[in-house]
């Protein structure tokens, strides 16, 4: 199986599209980096590819509202092409200001507003995979995913909670503590078709063991996130000595989903 | 004139900034009577014809009906509103106009700003000075009760021309006067050199050739004190400061040095063709007068020192000192912020570029000090890497002069002199002109175009202080460069030719390139959306030539402009430190002790502003600032390795100026030896380090002050020579004094921040203070001393008559960090922390919260027990080694070690003699004032 094509879609600010493109490309991808200009000008380029990436930072240094004026580049650019990019069921993945840059672009559903506590911040977090989803990206993860957060605006705002999540569309939940006062834990949301996956934290600066917090501790008898979180206490209880036992809750698990996802397009 | 429209945009949620506000007025004593009626909004301006469905468009994208509520043209009658000043950046502006664009909405001009609205029982008065002290700075703003019009044209016009300045026939009283005057912070000595060479021409000089040499000749550009000849007080002659410290790097001459003390930052190469590009920087003077700025701005300047010298910035460290947040409002001089202002608006500024630009901000360190009231000192670092990196050789005659990035405004006209010279009362009032506003998202564009284009310029440097002039001055350095400054992109008309030459706008680059690779440059900027403007070229007549269109305002000898300044001489009064003296601390309650140490500001957590910055963009950072079971203890080193490299590279910092009030040379010792520590503690190559050192000091003309300097220079080389540690870059911030308008002079402690760059060889196998396993054997390395002078024991039970002495070089240090380092290769080492400021307990007391596990200890390193806890003693490290492999660790070290007891499961910290210390206790007295930042 050849590598399906990415593209991983950055603007004047964007500062995570290196960290996304080596994750899509550990996962088995071939992703290139496109400024959203270049997609407006070029279309063959979306056309051609088998997944998409908007990645994380601070485009137009979140002036106006995080992720807006993006939003307005990729709507006015290509906003057609875009849908029908969706509409085929390729898997697209907006992270941090990615995420932000989708629901402005309303390919997802709410609002993200800026943290309850109003302050930019940066944390390792445990999420958990919602069974009941229809999001390709989070399909088959049932061990808690580890990765940090880092945003100021990532409260995630949706009126009827309960209602996306009937429909599947709540992908991610905040395992431990909620560091932003989202709706219901919520930390990542899909589509109605399950192939477009927004979210907060950034999987993408998990994708080697040694990323992890804990890849140092040679025993370790806590939880690595919360040590009020029972459940992952119990988790890692038992794995102290073993160094690879973080793989299991790499954020490279997402990629990996997308892009076999992309794979079988 | 065009219609006017104003947006007023209001969360539905209560804003953040208000309850901000509100903590902040509690802080400073300038309660709210109803604080939930305190409301902020933002308001955006339009200018032009806009229809209805023009403005309901710019509704519908401005306002997100989930989280905002917005309305037109809404009464503002109560509140105060908030704007730029002219001439300040506005970057939302530009964006706004983008947005128009991008809607197909015609408007001749748009601009922001934001309400604040007090409520019930806050009468004009007090919101006026609520605004004053806490959400305006009339550095950068403007405001009113009401509403403000904003400024959507900075018009203006400019003579074209220069003015002459006559020198010939004054007095030296005169020449002084004139240089105060200009605030040119000149010598007198200097303005003489200047006005004999004038005279030599025939000519007055201009007003761009006074300023240009006021600021390539300045402390902050030139380092004269640093360069001075000195002779001390008992009539020795001395090298200058800054040959004393090349010498050292000449001497250990080691391998890995590829560049030292010479361009933007040094370079080290501690594996195959990859290099280290590494500088350190301080932005203090402006930190004091517009804390978010200066400090953002300041991040942002020493990002382009390693971009300019080609190296891609992957790393951002800073280290910040501030007055005590609870300093009374009574107590601020007139004229200075409150500490607590100073403090949020500077680390706001560090985690708002660190985090807009991308990189990570990893090292660094939080002091509080009274000392440093009106003067906080703002010391940010950058560390960048390169595959095959060669130094460029140019300028070549006949190399285009090509300024990159942002456009030039009248922002930070005179830096370079504004920080060599001192601060009064008036300094935030005049020094408007001297603070910039940083621009992230261009600086960030200024990197993506500018790594991997190093083929095509042949030199690049950093518009940093001083602007064009000390930049292309610089690069025109024996070759000679010919610019017109019409040619230089202004963000408003009306510049003066001084103005554009000085201009410290950020977030420029000047490159020297050939006229054939100019297209290809340029089709990267126009990629990228950066802005390049080609201005002169590079002639080799060896001279400096600037024009405003036909009119030539600057004629200079490049020779005369980098050499002509005579050298200073100065006197160096040489302190008198107590040595050898053998004075230890009554102690009456030991317990209490380790717990008030714990939760002293200067040692107690930093985790609330640590978490504000981003340090896992990269995906590079392999310890992180914060370790152990649930990352709230405090890490030794943080290192830095790819995600796909075994290899990388650890950064420590060593910083103690309570030290330094004592012995300077002592002190300066102990900072390289505490810097080398923490990289070793945390498994770095004690071979392969490389070191910064940065200055912050008073008035260097006061004998004594320079004295000082002198000793802790002297206390660099020492431990440089010891541990065979390259210096490879350094910088002075000199002149951190403030006089209030009371008259008093407050200067800075003698402050120095070592910063230690050293190879990790395996950064999968990294050691960290967190206790590991119940049952472990505790190891004390080095010797424990009764030396107490500048202790933090003394900062918390106060300074006894009989200080003692500063802790002493420990000669044993170098050999013991080789072998602990085989120890960790052999992986005999569980875990390892360096012993600093609160001595063996805090160390151990730190090393329990990482594991949150208990630590029982039997045997002491002295008889007396206050000594044995609490002495500071150097070249000191606490090692966590499994009970088989103790005589291997013990004859590995081949040296005395303490075994001090082991680790436990019963989570308490027992001290002989001192009753036990819950673990949960030690937590809550470390994290007991982390709530500080807003």
């Amino acid at each position: 199986m050849s590598a399906p094509p990415a593209l991983v879609i950055a603007g004047p600010g964007t500062n995570r599209d290196r960290d996304v493109s080596l994750a899509l490309e550990l996962a088995g991808a071939d992703p290139t980096i496109v400024l959203a200009t270049e997609l407006a000008e070029h279309d063959h380029l979306l056309r051609s590819a088998k997944l998409l990436a908007v990645a994380g930072g601070f485009s137009y240094g979140d002036a106006l509202g995080a992720g807006r004026m993006l939003a307005l580049d990729l709507v006015v650019g290509f906003g057609e092409q875009l849908r029908e990019f969706v509409a085929s069921g390729r898997p697209v993945i907006g992270i941090c200001n990615g995420f932000q840059v989708l629901t402005r672009a309303e390919l997802l559903p709410g609002a993200l507003g800026h943290n309850s506590h109003g302050r930019f911040e940066c944390r390792w977090v445990v999420l958990r995979a919602e069974p009941s989803s229809r999001c390709l990206w989070t399909k088959g993860i049932d061990e808690p995913i580890h990765c940090p957060i880092a945003h100021g605006e990532g409260r995630y705002v949706h009126p009827d909670p309960e209602l996306l999540a009937e429909a599947g569309q709540v992908a991610l939940r905040y395992g431990s503590t909620n560091p932003n006062g989202s709706v219901a834990d919520i930390a990542g949301v899909c589509n109605a078709a399950g192939n477009v996956l927004g979210l907060m934290p950034h999987p993408e600066n998990s994708i080697v063991g040694r990323q992890h917090p804990h890849h140092h501790h040679h025993h370790d008898p806590h939880d690595p996130h919360d040590h009020h979180d029972h459940h992952d206490h119990h988790d890692h209880h038992n794995q102290h000595h073993d160094h690879h036992h973080h793989d299991d809750h790499l954020g490279l698990r997402i990629f990996r989903n997308g892009v076999s996802a992309a794979a079988e397009m | 004139m065009a219609p006017r429209h104003r947006l007023t945009i209001r969360s539905i949620e209560p804003d953040p900034r208000a309850a901000a506000i509100v903590t902040a007025a509690q802080q400073l004593g300038l309660p709210i009577a109803h604080p939930d009626q305190v409301a902020v909004a933002d308001v955006v301006f339009f200018e032009g014809d806009l229809d209805q469905d023009a403005l309901s468009r710019f509704h519908g994208f401005l306002v997100d009906p989930l989280l905002q509520k917005g309305s037109w043209n809404e009464p503002t009658t109560v509140g105060t509103e908030i704007t730029y000043l002219p001439g300040v950046t506005d970057n939302a502006a530009a964006t706004l106009h983008h947005a128009a664009e991008q809607l197909g909405i015609g408007i001749t001009g748009a601009a922001t700003g934001r309400r604040v609205e007090f409520g019930e029982g806050v009468d004009g008065t007090h919101a006026a000075e609520l605004v004053d002290r806490l959400v305006a700075n009339p550095v950068i703003e403007r405001w009113s009760p009401g509403s403000v019009e904003p400024t959507f044209h900075t018009a203006g016009t400019s003579t074209g021309t220069a003015t002459e300045v006559p020198l010939a026939g004054m007095s030296l009283e005169e020449l002084i006067a004139l240089g105060r005057e200009r605030a040119l912070a000149l010598d007198a000595e200097e303005l003489v050199a200047i006005q004999t060479h004038f005279e030599q021409l025939g000519r007055a000089p201009t007003d761009v050739e006074l300023e240009t040499l006021a600021q390539t000749w300045s402390e902050h550009c030139a380092h004269k004190t640093f360069r001075a000849h000195l002779t001390s007080d008992d009539g020795e002659d001395r090298p200058p400061l800054l040959a004393m410290l090349r010498q050292c790097t000449e001497t250990i001459d080691a391998p890995f040095v590829k560049s030292a003390f010479v361009g933007n930052a040094g370079i080290v190469g501690f594996r195959d063709d990859v290099t280290l590009a590494l500088k350190a920087e301080t932005h203090n003077h402006p930190s004091a007068v517009e804390p978010f700025g200066g400090a953002n701005t300041g991040v942002g300047g020493v990002i382009r020192d390693v971009l300019g010298i080609a190296h891609k910035p992957i790393a951002v460290t800073d280290i910040l000192c501030f007055g005590p947040p609870d300093t009374p409002l009574t107590e601020v001089p007139e004229g200075a912020l409150h500490p607590l202002r100073i403090r949020d608006g500077v680390i706001d500024g560090v985690a708002d570029y660190g985090n807009k630009i991308g990189l990570p901000t990893v090292a660094g360190a939080i002091l509080y000090d009274p000392g440093y009231t009106t003067n906080p000192l703002v010391f940010a670092g950058c560390i960048g890497s390169a595959e095959g990196w060669r130094q460029h050789e140019g300028p070549f005659p006949g190399d285009r002069v090509v300024v990159l990035g942002g456009r030039t405004g009248r922002d930070g006209i005179r830096g370079a002199t504004f920080s060599s010279l001192t601060m009064d009362a008036t300094t935030g009032e005049v020094a408007g002109a001297s603070v910039q506003i940083g621009d992230p998202i261009v600086e960030k564009l200024l990197i993506d175009v500018l790594v991997g284009a190093e083929h095509l310029y042949t030199a690049i440097t950093d518009c940093g202080a001083g602007g064009l002039s000390s930049a292309v001055g610089e690069m025109a350095e024996g070759v000679g460069a010919d610019v017109d400054l019409d040619l230089v992109p202004l963000k408003y008309p009306g510049l003066e030719p001084w103005e554009i030459w000085l201009s410290e706008a950020q977030e420029r680059m000047v490159v020297a390139i050939d006229p054939a690779m100019l297209e290809e440059l340029a089709d990267r900027c126009a990629h990228y959306g950066v802005e390049l403007a080609d201005i002169g070229r590079f002639t080799g007549d060896r001279r400096l030539t600037v024009r405003s269109g036909d009119t030539t305002v600057l004629d200079l000898s490049t020779d005369f402009l980098h050499d002509g300044r005579p050298q200073r001489r100065m006197t160096a009064e040489m302190p008198t430190p107590r040595r050898g003296d053998d004075v230890g601390r009554e102690v009456p309650d030991l317990r209490g002790a380790v717990l008030r140490l714990l939760s002293h500001r200067n040692i107690a957590s930093k985790a609330s502003a640590i978490h504000r910055y981003d340090h896992e963009i990269l995906g590079a950072t392999a310890v992180r600032p914060l370790v152990g079971a649930v990352h709230d203890a405090p890490a030794d080193g943080v290192v830095i390795a790819e995600p796909t490299d075994t290899a990388g590279f650890a950064i420590g910092i060593g910083v103690n100026p309570w030290w330094g009030l004592h012995d300077p040379e002592a002190m300066a010792y102990g900072a390289v030896d505490e810097a080398i520590r923490n990289v070793v503690a945390v498994g770095a190559d004690p071979d392969r380090v490389a070191l910064l050192d940065n200055f912050s000091w008073g008035d260097p003309r006061r004998a004594s002050t320079l004295g000082e300097l002198v000793a802790a220079v002297e206390g660099c080389c020492a431990a440089s020579m010891a541990y065979r540690a390259p210096f490879v870059s350094g910088k002075d911030s000199l002149n951190n004094e403030y006089t209030g308008r009371d008259g008093q002079r407050h200067a800075v402690p003698p402050t120095l921040v070592i910063t230690a760059v050293a190879h990790v060889p395996d950064a999968d196998r990294c050691i960290l203070p967190v206790l590991t396993q119940p049952g472990n054997t505790l190891v004390l390395l080095g010797t424990t001393s009764r030396e107490f002078a500048g202790s933090h024991l003394d900062l918390v039970l106060g300074t006894p008559i009989d200080l003692g002495c500063v802790p002493a070089p420990d000669p044993d240090g170098p050999t013991r960090y080789r072998r602990l380092h085989q120890a960790m290769q052999e992986g005999l080492v569980r875990s390892c922390h360096d012993v600093s400021e609160g001595g063996l307990a805090v160390a151990l007391a730190e090393m329990c919260i990482a594991g949150r596990l208990g630590a029982e200890v039997i045997d002491l390193p002295h008889d007396q027990l206050s000594t044995a806890l609490f002495s500071e003693s150097q070249s000191r490290l606490i090692v966590e080694v499994s009970p088989s492999d103790l005589e291997r660790f013990r004859l590995l070290m081949h040296e005395k070690v303490v075994v001090l007891g082991r680790v436990t499961d019963d989570d308490h910290l027992t001290f002989p003699g001192v009753e036990p210390i819950p673990v949960d206790d030690l937590v809550d007295a470390f994290q007991g004032s982390t709530e500080q930042s807003s």
